[in-house]
């Protein structure tokens, strides 16, 4: 056992030695890093290279098939040849083709076979139009009709004629849209509202009470108020329509169809194939713009997502403002105030647990305690009229203050996590001082503890925004509708409408997506809005960011 | 496989301490303490009387009994652990928020009992001046940082807290070197300049006693004499009552020194005898450095 002389070590090993270098273990980590990045960066890519593309002019490409029969439309895909495998038979080259005309050919996209592809060309005049009903329409211009006269006739001469002729009619159907929506819609809710006055009047004082008899004979007043405002209202859609009425424009198609379509249900038409880049680029532009700024068509799978974006942004900013004072005061509470000890070790689990509730749960919790209990408290004592007269309720359904609160409800969990994290970062030399400078335990924590900890804070409510943003779930319960064209926010009193239903970016690709008559047309759509609700949520993580990074540069911490 | 282990051989003899109190306090027994003459003789600005702290059940100040003098420094040595922090820290009762502390005995500041239950331990934390080990200046301007006191009081005259300001870090010794950048962030001075920010930010409402907690721990050489000249400068303007491991830095800037070991008081006295002629052979073998 014991010899003088001490045995030579081995000083090298390359086993070991490789693991000590850690050589391995930066390969691995790095690895895992790289497929992580790839996965996101790619997924991200994806989907905003398929987004930003779907409004682009695509040429029209005229397909000749070897029995003579003849499509047009976009190419969206091609396939490679495939030989015949176990389960799978061999199938040859192909292109897909956005062929549109759904009414003529039942279908919205449709396979060609590259070996019967007898000819395919880029015809000069191939018109793409996109229609108020019935989707994708291409075809050549024929002739553009006014009643029974032929105003034009030739692609170039109708094309001509086109131009000059549809913004005026595209004009008019606006106004006339807008008649209908908005003035129309005012007067329906002032006859509601004066119908409703004359219920609360007989449910506060009774049937025959002098308040009653007034408040019907106010309704009278309105009634023929709207019912005059209503024939003037008539009269001028009566005039924008009449002015539009007979302008139709006639196409040929590829199959060779007569089609004529009325000018004023064309949105837009565009002759790619003759378009030049900045022409193209004013289509994009203007496709772009009817998608943000504009209400959605054709169940939802056209036209723009404006209230979807109002409703989406308005949701996560007002579940922000909730979550953040109750999660910062409730995290204060426990690490400021609480004593330590078994029942705040519990609480805190219990806090951390609730985190992993699936938000279904939140969802179902919101409708049966906000909607259908605190809501339905609220109609039946200031909304009983609305609930006695149409047995509509107000506030007793899903809306948008009440999807806020629920998410706000989801998200607690991680910013009362992430504050309380921030505050025991806060050394508490720091509190000390205060003390000993003989301040309070409430001017310790607004003074000294929360401008420390306010960075922290603020990654925790971006991190709850960031989930809040995202979820579906629980807001198909709570409120978010497949279509809600009125806004939360509007001109009529009170201006400000928590109680209203609302559309919602991330229900939008549920419902464009999977729920919609003809999601094959859909499916570009899709992609946009996803691409669009992505970019919202990061353009408000980045300006929470902002936010924080200004007040990071107030409180810089150094070492010394 | 012993094969190099050589017979470890000791750099130092056992210091040849004289134990007999040293282990009889370590014993847990009582001892008395020695206190001079001359420290009596002093107006005391606080009285610490028959003072007992326990952590849990640990007991961590025996009986701690001592006068401190107005107007004067007074340093509080031994070593680590010997409950000089503890006993500072219960002169402003911020050991109050420490769970699980127990007292019994009291102290004094100005003649008023600091341990009575009447006590409003805000008013009298505002009656007192603490610096810390390491500097905590706030997360806030210069400025900010030094008229924290008055503003937590709600004082928000402009004239006054300029004042305020400027005397207290001319107080510091540190008006020269932050006076064109006040309202810059704290955070941004160096170790030796925020620990003197904390020490004006201490002196800012006129404490009645100032409370340093080894001040110089943190800092290195140039700051330390800086603080250490600070104090000297103190002397007199207010009453300090220090807790330093440096034997040097006791002997340069206090008047009084108390000698404390394991949480009792063992010998306490004018700094010149303490490290001079000590009544006790204990402390001499602490001060020159055989133990501790």
């Amino acid at each position: 056992m014991s010899s003088d002389r001490p045995r030579p070590r081995r000083l090298r090993s390359r086993y070991t030695n490789l693991a000590a270098h850690g050589e391995p273990w930066v390969w691995l980590t790095g690895g895992a890093l790289a497929f992580a990045l790839t996965m996101i960066l790619g997924l991200l890519a994806f989907i905003a290279v398929r987004g930003a593309s779907t409004f682009w002019p695509m040429p029209l490409e005229l397909v000749e098939l070897d029995d003579g029969r003849r499509a047009l439309g976009e190419v969206s895909g091609r396939e490679t040849a495939a030989t015949a495998a176990e389960g799978r038979e061999a199938r040859p080259a192909r292109r897909l083709i956005r062929t549109a005309n759904f009414e003529l050919s039942g279908t919205h996209y449709e396979w060609f076979d590259e070996v019967r592809i007898a000819a395919s060309s880029l015809p000069e005049w191939a018109t793409a139009v996109e229609r108020l009903e019935g989707g994708r329409f291409h075809g050549f211009p024929k002739r553009l009709l006014h009643g029974d006269d032929v105003v034009a006739e030739g692609p170039a001469a109708t094309w001509a004629a086109y131009e000059r002729e549809h913004p005026p009619a595209w004009k008019r159907h606006r106004q006339a849209v807008r008649i209908d929506k908005v003035e129309r819609g005012e007067l329906q809710r002032r006859l509601r509202a004066a119908r409703l006055a004359v219920v609360q009047a007989g449910l506060d004082s009774g049937a025959d009470s002098p308040a009653r008899v007034q408040a019907a004979a106010r309704e009278r007043d309105v009634v023929a108020h709207v019912e005059a405002e209503t024939v003037a209202l008539d009269e001028a859609v009566a005039k924008l329509r009449a002015a539009n009425e007979g302008w139709r424009m006639e196409f040929e198609t590829a199959a060779g169809d007569t089609t004529s379509l009325p000018l004023d249900g064309i949105v837009r038409a565009w002759q790619p194939n003759r378009l030049s880049l900045l022409g193209k680029l004013g289509v994009y532009g203007s496709r772009w713009g009817e998608f943000l700024g504009d209400d959605p068509r054709e169940a939802n799978s056209a036209g723009g997502v404006f209230p979807a974006i109002w409703g989406t942004v308005a949701m996560t900013l007002i579940m922000a403002l909730l979550v953040a004072p109750f999660g910062v005061l409730a995290a204060l509470y426990l690490r400021e105030y609480a004593s330590r000890g078994p029942v705040t070790a519990a609480v805190r689990v219990a806090i951390n647990n609730l985190a992993g509730v699936p938000s279904i749960v939140y969802g179902a919790f919101g409708l049966g305690f906000f909607c259908y209990g605190l809501g339905a408290g609220i109609d039946e004592l200031f909304f009983k009229a609305s609930l006695v007269a149409d047995s509509q309720p107000t506030f007793g359904t899903g809306g948008l203050l009440w999807a806020s609160l629920t998410l706000a409800l989801l998200t607690l969990p991680v910013v009362i996590v992430a504050t309380e994290e921030a505050l025991s970062a806060v050394p508490n030399s720091m509190r000390e001082g205060s003390y000993a400078c003989g301040a309070g335990k409430w001017q310790t924590i607004r003074r000294i503890v929360l401008p420390r900890a306010l960075t922290g804070i603020m990654t925790g409510l971006i991190k709850a925004m960031a989930r809040g943003a995202g979820e579906v779930a629980p807001l198909m319960l709570v409120g978010v509708k497949k279509l809600a064209l009125e806004l939360p926010v509007d001109g009529t009193f009170p201006f400000v409408h928590p109680e209203r239903e609302f559309m919602h970016l991330a229900y939008l690709i549920y419902d464009v997506g999977f729920q919609s008559p003809n999601s094959q047309a859909a499916q570009p759509m899709v992609f946009t809005i996803t691409f669009l609700l992505v970019a919202i949520i990061a353009l408000l993580n980045l300006a929470a960011v902002w936010l924080r990074s200004r007040l990071r540069r107030r409180y810089v911490a150094q070492q010394f | 496989m012993q094969t190099q282990t050589q017979p470890a051989q000791r750099l130092v003899d056992p210091p040849a301490v004289p134990t007999d109190r040293l282990v009889a306090v370590a014993a847990g027994g009582e001892v008395t303490a020695e206190v001079h003459d001359a420290v009596l003789r002093e107006t005391p600005v606080l009285e610490i009387d028959r003072f007992n702290l326990w952590y849990g059940a640990k007991q961590a100040l025996h009986r701690i009994t001592m006068p401190v003098a107005h107007g004067k420094v007074t340093a509080l040595v031994g070593p680590s652990g010997c409950g000089k922090s503890t006993l500072l820290r219960s002169v402003n009762r911020l050991n109050d928020l420490v769970q699980s502390v127990r007292i019994t005995g009291d102290m004094r500041l100005n003649g008023d009992s600091i341990y009575d239950p009447r006590m409003d331990v805000i008013e009298l934390r505002k009656r007192m001046g603490m610096v810390f080990q390491k500097p905590n200046p706030f997360p806030m301007s210069i400025y900010e940082n030094v008229v924290y006191s008055l503003r937590i009081d709600g004082e928000n005259s402009r004239p006054v807290l300029d004042e305020v300001c400027e005397l207290s870090l001319r107080g510091a010794a540190l008006w020269d070197e932050v006076k064109d950048r006040l309202h810059d962030s704290a955070l941004g001075l160096s170790g030796g300049q925020q620990q003197r920010l904390c020490i004006a930010r201490a002196i800012a409402a006129e404490p009645e006693v100032l409370l340093l907690d080894e001040p110089c721990s943190a800092l290195d050489p140039i700051a330390t004499g800086k603080v250490e000249d600070l104090i000297q400068e103190l002397r007199g303007r207010y009453s300090v009552l220090i807790v330093t491991h440096n034997m040097q830095q006791a002997s340069r800037t206090s008047d009084y020194t108390a000698f404390m070991y394991l949480g009792r008081l063992i010998e306490y006295g004018p700094t010149t005898e303490i490290f001079t002629k000590p009544i006790l052979r204990e402390t001499e073998a602490y001060v020159t450095g055989r133990f501790g």
